[in-house]
């Protein structure tokens, strides 16, 4: 129990904020940033009342929560093995499985109901059945990120498959000819155009609305999250109807690094308004107090407080925008040669390739390589993720 | 007692009082201004997406009218397109991956917030914002490859003992040793899957978020009056996250509507108005734009714009909707030291 508790550990040396946003975004810097404010101002001694209170863990498992979980368990499997493989003409994996949790069910709640009143009954069948939910979606996404990085390996362990491009290249050429370094230098192009785009302005739509305020930036906030779930092929479809249709374009880098920054904006304007919420408000009075203006409350005590949460939303929104595939299938052309030019020619990207190369008939070394640069992807957003983990996670001056 | 006027004697008579309020100084209102600009140039951006796809539309509903909603076929070369089947089948797709996703997430959301140790909560809720990160196109490409060949022996369960319900039915003998595994894939339900992983961690998150926030004061009350877990989450977090659990529930629904890519990967398109969900073949919106973009010719281009203005109303509605139940569910207030 002493090792889950959650009690101060001594007196109110460490005050612990807890902060939660709506919508799951963690913002980290402003939080954090508050004890350590609090310790150099010398505030630790008398903020005991202000301490956010936290749960308490309420809940022990006992020797017979367990023994009755896992009897049941291994008894229902035992009962469906045997009836399911044995016994009825049933086959198939999910079936079984579903068999196996509908009769650990019945037995849990047998068992349970031998020794405890009914709402414990309840209780416990809820729990195993929220439990399951939670594993299955756990499972899906473990299994998702496997199967793709074993389908992607044979291509990527090829160095020629990061450092040359397609052109004359043919579909079933072995994997140790040609590569993707135009579809990676076009994804890295597109994005840096899209958020040199969208983070200014999605900041600034962030600042907007919550150190600016009024009337219409609540109008602006139910835009920006409408926005958010905007289908994806919109932000192409709207390009294309401007760009290409009414100002005569071409299909290009620029275009698609443009659809991406529609999509990219929404994604940013709404996480940074999360982390700079969370900015006390007692720092912009004190500023305002010293008879700072407004401007440089929010460029010198503001943003800088943020700083941290604001690379994390960046960092979130290069994440999504990086493996966006539709929008480029209307506004960007593929193509298998290197174009470093995002303003003509057609610029080929991640995305685009991946869908080209996996819709080729089976067997094709094309197929692998359309793994490969899936997994690419993949190991991009993965490591971009564990970036903003250590940005939550970093507990130094972020000024 | 008297006041003391304490101005100097050339002010002591000026009746009305002088304005102590400077204003704001020019460095201010240019901020203010810049970021109400950038604000409303936000504002701006929705609606002109609107207006460009609406006006693409024009000429399209000019010319075709009403059957536009009517017709089922997509041939412009006959002059035939309609957006009938796309509707259901779009409506289709996101029912299913709602069917499924709405309760995983809603579960996956109560475990992390009520069930999951609290050392593993913050790593929890990074999974899920991973997931959310996860591009579409490789769920679409584990949905084709992987989910596909296990989903369709499920297709089949359903068709074989629930096939005398509608949408269930299949044209095919389900039942005998030798089934045709091609009419179960490709379908509806199939896609639909594939679309659920998309909006599980968007709908959880949301959900999350409004359960987290549920009152610590009550949730202790429920316990200290002796109510187990689960009756506390039933008579405080779920009434508390009512709010949460419909907005996220319709942003889910927004972004299955839209998703493009791995519905293209997963469905063979065709173009009737089909109840079955399960058996093969179907069409939606974003996925028809998508796979007819490419080889457009200027008359079905405005029609496939014509087709994306639909979508964005459908959208921008439901996710208007969402965005007011959340933001009620949500106070504005700035921390506080």
């Amino acid at each position: 129990m002493t090792d889950v508790m959650d009690t101060p550990t001594s007196g109110a040396a460490m005050p612990t904020l807890r902060v939660e946003y709506a919508a799951g975004e963690r913002a980290s810097g402003a939080a954090e940033i508050v004890p350590q404010l609090r310790s150099e101002l010398g505030l630790d001694d008398q903020d005991a009342p202000l301490e956010t209170p936290r749960a308490r863990p309420l809940h022990q498992r006992s020797l017979d929560d367990n023994a009755s979980l896992i009897g049941s368990a291994v008894g229902s499997l035992a009962l469906v093995w045997l009836l399911y493989e044995r016994v009825l003409p049933l086959s198939g994996t999910i079936g079984f499985v579903v068999c196996w949790f509908v009769a650990f069910l019945v037995i849990y709640s047998a068992v349970t109901s031998m020794v405890y009143p009914r709402p414990m009954v309840v209780d416990r069948i809820a729990q195993a059945v929220v439990t399951s939910g939670a594993a299955i979606v756990g499972f899906a996404l473990a299994w998702t990120i496997i199967w793709i990085f074993l389908q992607g390996l044979p291509a990527l362990i090829h160095l020629n498959f990061y450092t040359e491009d397609m052109a004359g290249v043919g579909l079933n050429d072995p994997l140790t000819k040609g590569g993707i370094k135009h579809a990676i230098v076009g994804t890295a192009i597109q994005v840096g155009i899209a958020t040199a785009i969208a983070l200014p302005l999605g900041v600034g739509t962030a600042v907007y609305m919550t150190e600016v305020g009024g009337r219409l930036s609540r109008t602006v906030r139910t835009v920006v999250e409408a926005m958010t779930a905007l289908p994806d092929i919109l932000a192409g479809l709207f390009v294309y109807a401007l760009l290409i249709i009414t100002l005569g374009w071409q299909r290009s880098g620029v275009a698609a690094a443009l659809a991406l920054a529609v999509t990219m904006m929404p994604i940013i304007a709404r996480s940074a308004e999360v982390v700079l919420r969370v900015v006390p408000g007692g720092l912009r009075e004190a500023s305002l107090a010293l008879g700072a203006s407004q401007w440089q409350t929010v460029r010198r005590v503001v943003l800088p407080t943020a700083k941290a949460g604001l690379a994390t939303s960046l960092i979130l929104g290069i994440a999504r925008i990086a493996g966006e595939t539709a929008p480029l299938l209307i506004v960007s052309g593929a193509s298998s040669f290197f174009n470093a030019n995002p303003a003509n020619e057609p610029m080929n990207s991640l995305p685009l390739f991946i869908y080209d190369a996996v819709r080729r008939p089976d067997g094709l070394t094309i197929q692998a390589r359309g793994y490969g640069a899936a997994t690419l992807l993949l190991i991009m957003v993965l490591v971009l993720f564990v970036v903003t983990r250590f940005l939550a996670r970093d507990k130094g001056p972020s000024r | 007692m008297t006041v003391l006027d304490e101005r100097p004697p050339a002010f002591q008579d000026v009746a009305e009082p002088r304005v102590i309020d400077p204003g704001l100084p020019t460095a201010d209102r240019t901020f203010r201004g810049v970021v109400r600009v950038i604000g409303l140039f936000v504002l701006l951006l929705t609606s002109a997406i609107g207006i460009f796809l609406g006006l693409q539309a024009v000429p399209t509903l000019q010319k075709y009218g009403l059957s536009f909603f009517t017709e089922t076929q997509w041939e412009p070369r006959s002059n035939t397109v309609g957006i009938a089947a796309v509707f259901v089948g779009t409506i289709e797709v996101a029912l299913v991956a709602l069917a499924v996703g709405f309760p995983l997430a809603l579960l996956t959301a109560l475990f992390i917030s009520e069930y999951a140790p609290p050392r593993l909560k913050s790593s929890l809720v990074s999974l899920v914002d991973l997931m959310a990160a996860v591009p579409s196109i490789i769920y679409g490409l584990w949905g084709f490859m992987v989910l596909q060949p296990h989903a369709i022996h499920l297709s089949r369960w359903l068709a074989t003992y629930l096939g005398w319900i509608p949408i269930f039915h299949v044209d095919t003998d389900a039942t005998s040793a030798s089934w045709q595994q091609s009419s179960f894939t490709a379908s509806a339900f199939i896609a639909g899957l594939a679309v659920s992983l998309m909006v599980i961690p968007l709908a959880c998150a949301v959900m999350r978020g409004v359960f987290a926030l549920a009152p610590l004061g009550e949730r202790e009350a429920a316990f200290a009056l002796g109510s187990t877990r689960w009756g506390m989450v039933r008579a405080v977090v779920l009434p508390f996250g009512r709010g949460g659990i419909i907005g996220g529930t319709m942003l889910a629904l927004g972004r299955a509507l839209g998703e493009t890519i791995a519905v293209l990967l997963i469905i063979s398109p065709t173009f009737d108005i089909k109840w079955n969900i399960l058996s093969v073949g179907t069409n939606t919106f974003s996925a028809l734009i998508a796979g007819r973009f490419g080889e457009a010719t200027a008359t079905q281009l405005s029609a496939l714009l014509t087709a994306g203005f639909i979508l964005f109303a459908m959208t921008i509605a439901i996710n208007t909707v969402a965005a007011i139940f959340v933001n009620r569910s949500r106070s504005g207030a700035a921390t506080e030291i």
